[in-house]
């Protein structure tokens, strides 16, 4: 017997160390995060959990100074989930809506000015942030959940997924509903947004994720330590971390990273399965 | 008074293509008339200008003496029947049917037992909770017709409904709806480019061409009398067999052929005579059927059950008008099986037969 399947064997190999690639670092960071200060620097990294995962997993979130000068984990973590969620679902509504206008009223320069919004590409946030943190900050909406969330919501992308989603509904639907009597805004209520359903919740996912991630605007844009989320905590920790004479509370970055990371992941997991099942099923 | 009225109605697209060109129409309470015609003649745009889906170049549409040119497709008061059935297709087929009357301001309960009514005359009331993706494409229709009927409006129009449907339930829904339209007793419009369907179904059709309307009359009518070499070749299966000709004396000439008995036709003029394949026998003695100057050679013999349609060569004649040989058609009994390449007499009455203008189509007896 010498029939090993070499094919499939090194497929399996090359796809198990692809997947030990992309989560050892995943692991290790959680195990690390749950030795104590000492430990990490007398032997580095860890590849094994250790005995403080309460501890410090403790400290990070729910005592003050335990992670920040004053700031708790949990709070941090509040403020991503509304600037992750606020994201997501202002850029669904404003693109959905921007997006019903182009593909559903002819009025003059829509086509142009779908491509202007389609151009806006090509300025993000980075090259526009100097003017962007002026009009907010003459708004007087810096260290707001609000100046945080809605220069961000315009979306480009999501206007044309739902631009290319809408102009594939058959116009028959937009016909009958008209002869039902049904108004543009019940239209676009009873009838789009339902059928958009799965688009809507792709791009709510990404946009999440997305959202979740930001760095750079939350950074300039928060100024007091209560209004940071958790990805500018990281940023801030190791400055902590930095000064003071004290030993570097390493375990602590891990685990507020790790705390960083489960959310986003969760949001996939558990509306992935919605989602394909709703590609599935849709029909138009 | 007319239910439903078109004067003048005129259809010119912004890129400067004419749809429809000047129809006037009149149609009563009740009447179900079928516009008939070949794809992009039109029929379609003048269905949606009713609707209110397409604007009105110029012209005035009626509904119940009430100009509703500038009135939206709601408050017209139509409801449509769409070709693909247009179900909104995350709403259950009580959702779809209760949709308008929703818009409209209905009470829940009358709502409830509107859609039930109609659902019970569909026979759809199992099933109401289902979504369309659940049904065949024949319960969709009758789907797309009860959220139609559930609003009890004046005019119904009807778009092509039949065309996705295999054959046999094509057969079947349009005896259903011929009924369904007895029994609301609402003016309807039916738009297909089957003649079949439209025969069967029209109090009166329209045939349309290239935005006209050819003709206009009860299905009989427009079968033996057309105004137009169209209206001849369109209605009626298996198509009238034509004849390019040409008056010398009595007769009309073409090739070897010379047909006698005709008087009172243009001399210059080239003409077409036109001979329904029903009033063509293949015996002399039946009655009036006097004139056999025809002979054709058998092509193919289709057998329909309870007659047979006899396909052959016109011998002696000239070119169709396609430039090919001319090929006669003969509807005869099922006892009549010719052997192919057989040579047969035709024999036909002259009073039956129809000369046409090739020039402009128009009839000239």
């Amino acid at each position: 017997m010498n029939n090993v399947n070499w094919r499939l064997l090194t497929t399996h190999l090359v796809l198990i160390l692809g997947m030990l690639f992309m989560s050892l670092p995943v692991w290790v960071a959680f195990a690390t995060s749950t030795h104590s200060a000492e430990t990490i620097l007398r032997e580095g990294l860890q590849l094994w959990p250790g005995a403080h995962f309460v501890e410090t997993y403790r400290q990070v979130l729910f005592v003050e100074g335990g992670v920040m000068k004053s700031v708790l984990g949990t709070t941090m973590l509040k403020n991503s989930l509304i600037l992750g969620i606020g994201f997501a679902i202002g850029k669904v509504i404003i693109s959905m809506l921007a997006a019903y206008a182009i593909v559903y009223f002819r009025f003059r320069l829509a086509s142009f000015l779908f491509w202007v919004i389609f151009m806006t590409l090509l300025l993000p946030l980075e090259v526009r942030i100097i003017p962007s943190y002026e009009v907010v900050s003459s708004l007087g909406l810096l260290d707001t959940h609000v100046g945080l969330i809605v220069p961000l919501i315009a979306s480009a992308t999501g206007t044309f997924f739902f631009r290319q989603f809408f102009r594939s509904v058959p116009d028959e639907l937009l016909e009958a509903a008209k002869l039902d009597g049904a108004t543009a805004w019940q239209f676009f209520k009873d009838i789009l947004v339902p059928l958009s359903r799965t688009m809507i919740a792709a791009i709510l996912i990404i946009m999440f994720v997305v959202g979740w991630n930001q760095y750079l605007w939350p950074l300039i844009m928060t100024t007091k330590e209560e209004n940071y989320t958790l990805v500018i905590g990281i940023k801030q920790i190791y400055q902590i971390l930095a000064e003071g004479g004290e030993l570097p509370q390493y375990q602590k970055a891990f685990a507020l990273t790790i705390l960083a990371t489960l959310p986003p992941v969760l949001v996939v997991l558990v509306f992935q399965n919605w989602f394909v099942k709703g590609l599935v099923e849709s029909e138009k | 008074m007319a239910s439903l009225e078109l004067k003048n109605v005129q259809k010119t697209y912004p890129n400067g293509a004419i749809a429809v060109r000047g129809v006037d129409m009149e149609i009563d309470h009740g009447e179900f008339i079928v516009f008939v015609g070949p794809s992009g003649c039109g029929k379609s745009t003048l269905l949606r200008m009713v609707a209110g889906l397409e604007k009105i170049t110029e012209g005035e549409i009626l509904i119940q003496d009430k100009v509703v040119n500038d009135v939206t497709p709601a408050d017209r008061d139509v409801a449509m029947v769409f070709q693909n059935y247009a179900l909104y297709p995350h709403m259950t087929v009580r959702g779809n049917m209760s949709y308008g009357l929703k818009n409209r301001g209905f009470a829940k309960d009358e709502i409830n037992k509107k859609v039930e009514d109609a659902a019970a005359m569909l026979r759809i009331g199992d099933f109401l909770d289902r979504q369309p993706n659940q049904l065949s494409g024949g319960q969709r229709q009758r789907v797309a017709m009860g959220r139609a009927i559930v609003r009890e409006p004046k005019v119904f129009l009807f778009d092509e409904p039949l065309s996705n449907l295999d054959a046999k339930l094509r057969v079947q829904m349009r005896i259903e709806i011929k009924r369904l339209q007895r029994r609301m007793d609402v003016t309807s419009i039916y738009v297909t480019h089957d003649q079949t369907e439209a025969m069967t179904l029209a109090d009166r059709l329209a045939v349309i061409n290239d935005g006209r309307v050819e003709q206009m009359g009860a299905p009989m009518e427009l079968y033996s009398n057309p105004a137009t070499l169209f209206v001849a070749s369109f209605i009626g299966s298996p198509q009238i067999n034509l004849l390019p000709v040409k008056l010398s004396g009595q007769s009309l000439v073409s090739g070897d052929l010379s047909i006698d008995g005709f008087q009172d036709l243009p001399a210059d003029k080239e003409l077409v005579l036109g001979l329904r394949p029903d009033h063509l026998s293949l015996s002399a003695d039946q009655a009036g059927s006097s004139n056999s100057a025809l002979k054709i050679r058998v092509d193919i013999v289709e057998q329909h059950g309870a007659d047979n349609v006899i396909y052959g060569e016109l011998i002696g004649a000239g070119s169709s008008m396609d430039g090919e040989p001319v090929e006669f058609c003969v509807k005869t009994g099922q006892a009549n099986i010719p052997d192919i390449e057989s040579i047969l007499d035709l024999h036909f009455d002259v009073a039956d037969a129809m000369v046409f203008l090739k020039e402009t189509g128009s009839r000239l007896k």
